[in-house]
């Protein structure tokens, strides 16, 4: 059993259930079975913002910022996976070598493998995984492409959003969501002109949203993440906000939104599996295109009488 | 769904500080289907072995142009046997003499591509050569 190695610390054991729960191995259901009561201790971050913005060289300054307090980090770190191929070239590693040989740090790259909300379907449980094995800090880095970026925000504590001066006028048309997901907004490359400005032009942007009394209200802070300049900052308040989460009962709400959405993202995944393979299996699925194509039936009822049909097991 | 994918460790050991060899077969795994895991320069056999463990390569594939092959190639075996890690296929490119690829073969270096080989050619041998652990 993978799992009781996991827990024992065995790292090679850690990294091949995070294979088998990328490949979807029917295995690594019940290893994550035995590993779940052992969840719920690490402080989850997450870091999200376009391609180039940073974001990896500062998980690699954050890493050392809390080595530097003896906590034991994990990262996982999430690259696109080509819609082409399936391949992927999962770059961010090149910013944290230094880390690589730390038996402190463990670092994982997954390709998103096809999911879109800047995460791969694992993280959750990769996640999960370095959690069960005592880290204290779990950073998810995520693909940065696109503007529905939002899964972060149930996959973690607390969330940084990684912008980079002159924006300028673009700053206006930024997304709201990307306000929305925010507990902090860095402006990385600080060396660079117009980072006050960005930062200056954040910061109206959210207090035009008139936080209410006793809700986190999120600081914008500047960084230069190639020489580790803001990093103790960044980290400070990243511990201010996980201190925020716990008083304010926020970190509850939170968790339970965390387990309601792997509990909901598992059924969905299982019922679909379930049924659809049940029906390919027994020619139902077969029978259902032909209808369709000769229209005698419609997707609607074909999946009535498939649901009416199931026992969901 | 399962779906076993092969992931490969493409790295450079050593001080040299060139790595569009690396980055060629990188892409060329890439639109293989494989998952690359692209760690770049200078890496150290100690990362190196580190890093293909926490992700599970099938394959470490390195690029290695600096004239070091004879010590690096060894250090980064003997590091896979230390952690129990030789299961892992590991292969190296680059500018590398015919008559030192026996003793990096003996040395546990698995297969040795010389400057020349195509990326097909380098791609077909990953194909038939290493599987995704079971
Ligand atoms: N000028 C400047 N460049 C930076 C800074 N932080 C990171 N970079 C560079 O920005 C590029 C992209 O960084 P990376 O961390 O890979 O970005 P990611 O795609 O968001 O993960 C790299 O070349 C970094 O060296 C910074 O504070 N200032
Ligand atoms: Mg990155």
């Amino acid at each position: 059993m993978l799992a009781e190695r996991v827990l024992d610390g065995d790292v090679r054991a850690a990294a091949r259930l995070m294979r088998d729960i990328d490949d979807r191995m029917k295995s690594a259901v019940d290893e994550l079975k035995v590993l779940y009561p052992h969840t719920g201790n690490a402080f989850i971050i997450g870091l999200t913002g376009p391609p180039g913005a940073g974001k990896s060289t500062l998980v690699d300054q954050i890493v050392a910022g809390f080595r530097k307090k003896d906590l034991l980090v994990g990262v996982v770190a999430i690259d696109p996976t080509s819609p082409f191929s399936g391949g992927a070239i999962l770059g961010d590693r090149i910013r944290m070598n230094r880390h690589a040989d730390d038996a402190g740090v463990f670092i994982r790259s997954l390709g998103t493998r096809g999911a879109l909300g800047g995460l791969s379907r694992s993280t959750t449980d990769v996640v999960n995984v370095m959690d069960a094995m005592g880290m204290d800090v779990v950073i998810i880095e995520t693909v940065g492409v696109g503007q529905d970026e939002v899964d972060i925000v149930s996959a973690a504590h607390t969330t940084a959003v990684v912008m980079v001066p002159g924006l300028g006028d673009d700053i206006q048309a930024i997304k709201a969501g990307i306000l929305e997901i925010g507990d902090i907004f860095v402006v990385n490359k600080a060396d660079r002109d117009g980072a006050d400005r960005t930062a200056r032009e954040l910061s109206a942007m959210l207090e035009m949203r008139h936080p209410e009394e006793g809700e986190w209200f999120p600081q914008v802070l500047k960084t230069e993440g190639s020489r580790g300049v803001g990093i103790d900052e960044l980290i400070a308040e990243f511990d201010r906000h996980h201190d925020f989460l716990k008083t304010s009962g926020h970190l509850q709400r939170l968790t339970e939104e965390r387990n309601a959405k792997l509990f909901t993202d598992t059924l969905r995944d299982q019922l679909f599996e379930a049924v659809f393979g049940a029906i390919k299996e027994d020619g139902t699925y077969r029978q259902i295109l032909d209808g369709l194509r000769e229209r005698t039936t419609d997707p609607y009822t074909a999946v009535e009488r498939v649901l009416a049909q199931s026992s969901f097991s | 769904m399962a779906e076993r994918r092969l992931r490969i460790l493409v790295g450079k050991p050593g001080l040299d500080g060139h790595d569009r060899g690396a980055k060629i077969i990188a892409r060329a795994f890439r639109d293989a289907g494989f998952e690359v895991i692209y760690t770049g320069l200078h890496q150290t056999p100690e990362q190196i072995v580190s890093a293909a463990i926490q992700e599970d390569v099938d394959l470490i594939a390195l690029s290695i142009l600096s004239g070091a092959h004879n010590t690096l190639l060894p250090a980064v075996y003997e590091l896979m046997k230390e952690k129990k890690a030789e299961d892992i296929v590991l292969m190296a490119g680059g500018v590398i003499p015919e008559t030192d690829i026996p003793g990096l073969k003996a040395a546990g270096i698995r297969e040795v591509f010389t400057p020349g080989t195509s990326t097909e050619t380098i791609v077909e041998w990953v194909r038939t050569k290493v599987t995704p652990r079971a």
